[in-house]
């Protein structure tokens, strides 16, 4: 199961950082969601793989119990990294819409740099 | 237990849902109740800095759960400072955003600013790794709303590369955290302390990638050299208030390394030993110079000032780096010098291009050419870091800090061209800014700077607030410049409880038995 986990946590990183590198921002945002599954299975892993256990203690203190906290991290890390994806997906909008132009890369000359 | 700890947080959070859901239609309202907030938050950070100052660590266990346990806000000789400095610039951008009407020219401006707030000051206060990313998460995500506050096609697209930027560097964090829990199984910044100072040598390989990613992600924040690449693009085209609050953003990063470097991977630490000084020191190196030299290269004020702001970043990062206590008491000084200096040449610059354009070109006279040319140049004299103002005497602190250190030439060395090379640069700017005026006769390229001039004039209604924030912040440099001593002096010792780090785990760990 550890090399399952594992090895699907690397091709999610690579595909990620792949499409994080391409020049336009749709398949950056992609990138950013691939990367930020990778990590949320990579943060509930690090609270070791176990199976069949409950995530609290025994209250007669006996058996092993499975670590809740990575669980709670993970929760934090979804509900932030999807509600970040959603607002660059709303910003990515909205500079296209406005400037008929998707790539994420920007010429940096002072005559088209004034938008104040 | 004070109460009082918690309140940096939980005014601004009270704050800006009040602006966002109430007063949401009423600029008045919202305007009154902004400044209001933030000058109680001031009046809470001297509250905070005036306790702290004696040298206790207070510690705020959240929900009263146990320190390794539950989430705690810790208050000492940094954090307080730190908070204090970001009030005090707060008002000051706020006075501005006022003055110059950059807050209608958008929705939402008062409440992002304190959603921003909020996370400034959790970050600074908060105890816990965990608790760092989230607060990390609240001042970026306010910060990405205020960032393309005012819209335009070339800012929205500056805010895609910010806000992507930030996402990889959050998913790096996470990464971070991950790998330190893997190995320690907590992420309470005291107990890791103890845990990682406890660990067996041969068992640090992936704490030392922990480490090391940790640092790499607020290298990010902090703009230090090879990660740098998002801050020219993204301050430049940030509304001016917003850019010069992003000052102390970069300091967050600053802030975070200096605390986890010292309490958790210090330099002593046989797992962290020479793990993070022998990397960050030329990496700093690199910053300043480039930094300086961007500032010699711009074409554009507000690239100008961004440059500025990354060689003193490079300046900052030299003393954190050195990781000796003088070093981190001159860093201490530095970071307050420059936060101020820095926010202050983004409103000036904005001062600037609202009267005659970005581009560092020639054009007509502007408008009260006079006094702004006065507040600019005693902001190039601080951020070069020339006698009078406080920039020379940081400047100095670090060269002091760096005696003895065996990269000793090469420091001083770095320092002193890129301050020349900084000189040179702002001269150079000034120069085309106050004196290459055109003549109004001659009518090349003319009509559409004074279009510009036009439309600005009708925009800003209270003329005077923006100086008076200008000036506000300048005299912040000349109180640090005039109490150099008292303001040396609480940095020394914040640098010595700083690399103290049994109290600061004693107080955390050893309050909750009580």
């Amino acid at each position: 199961m550890e090399i399952l986990v594992a090895s699907s946590i690397a091709v999610l990183t690579a595909c990620g950082i792949y499409l994080v590198l391409r020049s336009h921002t749709f398949p950056v945002i992609l990138g950013i969601s691939l990367l930020s599954y990778a990590v949320n299975i990579f943060l509930f892993a690090s609270g070791r793989l176990v199976q069949h256990l409950p995530p609290i203690l025994n209250k007669y203190g006996e058996g092993s119990y499975t670590d809740p906290l990575p669980q709670a991290l993970v929760l934090t890390a979804i509900v932030i990294s999807f509600g970040m994806t959603a607002l660059v997906v709303m910003i990515a909008l909205g500079a296209f819409l406005s400037s008929d132009e998707d790539r994420i890369d920007m010429n940096d000359s002072p005559e088209t740099g004034d938008s104040s | 237990m004070s109460h009082l700890i918690i309140l940096p947080v939980v005014l601004p959070a009270l704050v800006a849902p009040f602006i966002l859901m109430a007063i949401r239609h009423h600029l008045d309202l919202q305007r009154i109740f902004s400044v209001a907030g933030t000058l109680a938050l001031v009046g809470v950070a001297f509250i905070l800095a005036g306790q702290a100052a004696d040298g206790d660590i207070q510690v705020y266990e959240l929900g009263d759960w146990r320190a390794p346990f539950g989430i705690v806000l810790v208050l000492d000789r940094l954090s307080a400072l730190m908070v204090l400095l970001t009030s005090l610039l707060a008002l000051a951008i706020v006075l501005y955003a006022i003055g110059t009407g950059w807050d209608k020219r958008g929705h939402h401006f008062h409440a992002l600013f304190q959603f921003q707030l909020m996370g400034v000051a959790g970050a600074f206060l908060t105890g816990d790794a965990f608790n760092l990313f989230v607060f990390f998460e609240v001042l970026l995500i306010a910060s990405y709303g205020l960032m393309i506050h005012g819209g335009g096609a070339e800012r929205l697209r500056a805010g895609v590369q910010y806000v992507v930027f930030n996402l990889l560097g959050s998913t790096l964090f996470l990464f971070a955290l991950g790998t330190i829990y893997a190995v320690t199984g907590t992420l309470n910044m005291a107990d890791l302390a103890e845990r990682v100072s406890s660990l067996s040598t041969e068992d640090t390989a992936l704490i030392r990638v922990g480490a090391i990613l940790l640092l790499l992600v607020f290298s990010i924040k902090a703009a230090v050299l090879p990660l740098h690449f998002w801050l020219p693009g993204s301050y430049a085209n940030a509304p001016a208030p917003v850019a010069a609050f992003f000052a102390i953003m970069t300091k967050v990063g600053a802030y975070a390394i200096l605390r986890m470097y010292t309490l958790v991977f210090g330099p002593d630490e046989p797992v962290s030993k020479g793990l993070v000084g022998d990397w960050l020191l030329p990496a700093s190196l690199l910053t300043l110079a480039i930094g300086m030299i961007g500032v010699f290269g711009a074409r554009d004020i507000a690239k100008l000032v961004a440059f500025a702001a990354i060689g003193s970043m490079g300046t900052l990062m030299i003393a954190i780096s050195i990781f000796t206590p003088v070093s981190a008491g001159a860093a201490v000084y530095y970071i307050m010098h420059s936060t101020l200096a820095t926010a202050m040449m983004f409103l000036i610059a904005d001062l600037v291009i609202e009267r005659r354009g970005r581009a560092l070109q020639p054009s007509l006279r502007m408008p009260q050419s006079g006094l702004i040319s006065a507040v600019f140049f005693a902001g190039a004299v601080a951020m070069a870091g020339m006698p009078p103002l406080s920039g020379f005497l940081g400047k100095i602190a670090v060269l002091q800090a760096s005696y003895g250190v065996p990269e000793q030439a090469l420091i001083w060395a770095v320092i002193l061209v890129t301050s020349l090379v900084a000189i040179m640069g702002f001269a150079r700017a000034g120069g085309i800014i106050f004196w290459k005026t055109l003549d109004p006769q001659e009518p090349d390229d003319v009509s559409d700077t004074d279009l510009h001039t036009d439309l600005t004039e009708a925009k800003s209604p209270i003329v005077a607030l923006p100086f008076v924030a200008c000036f506000g912040l300048l005299a912040g440099l000349v109180a640090l410049t005039i109490f150099a001593g008292p303001a040396l002096q609480y940095s020394e010792a914040t640098a010595a409880q700083l690399f103290d780090p049994s109290s600061y785990i004693d107080a955390v760990l050893g309050g909750a038995e009580k």
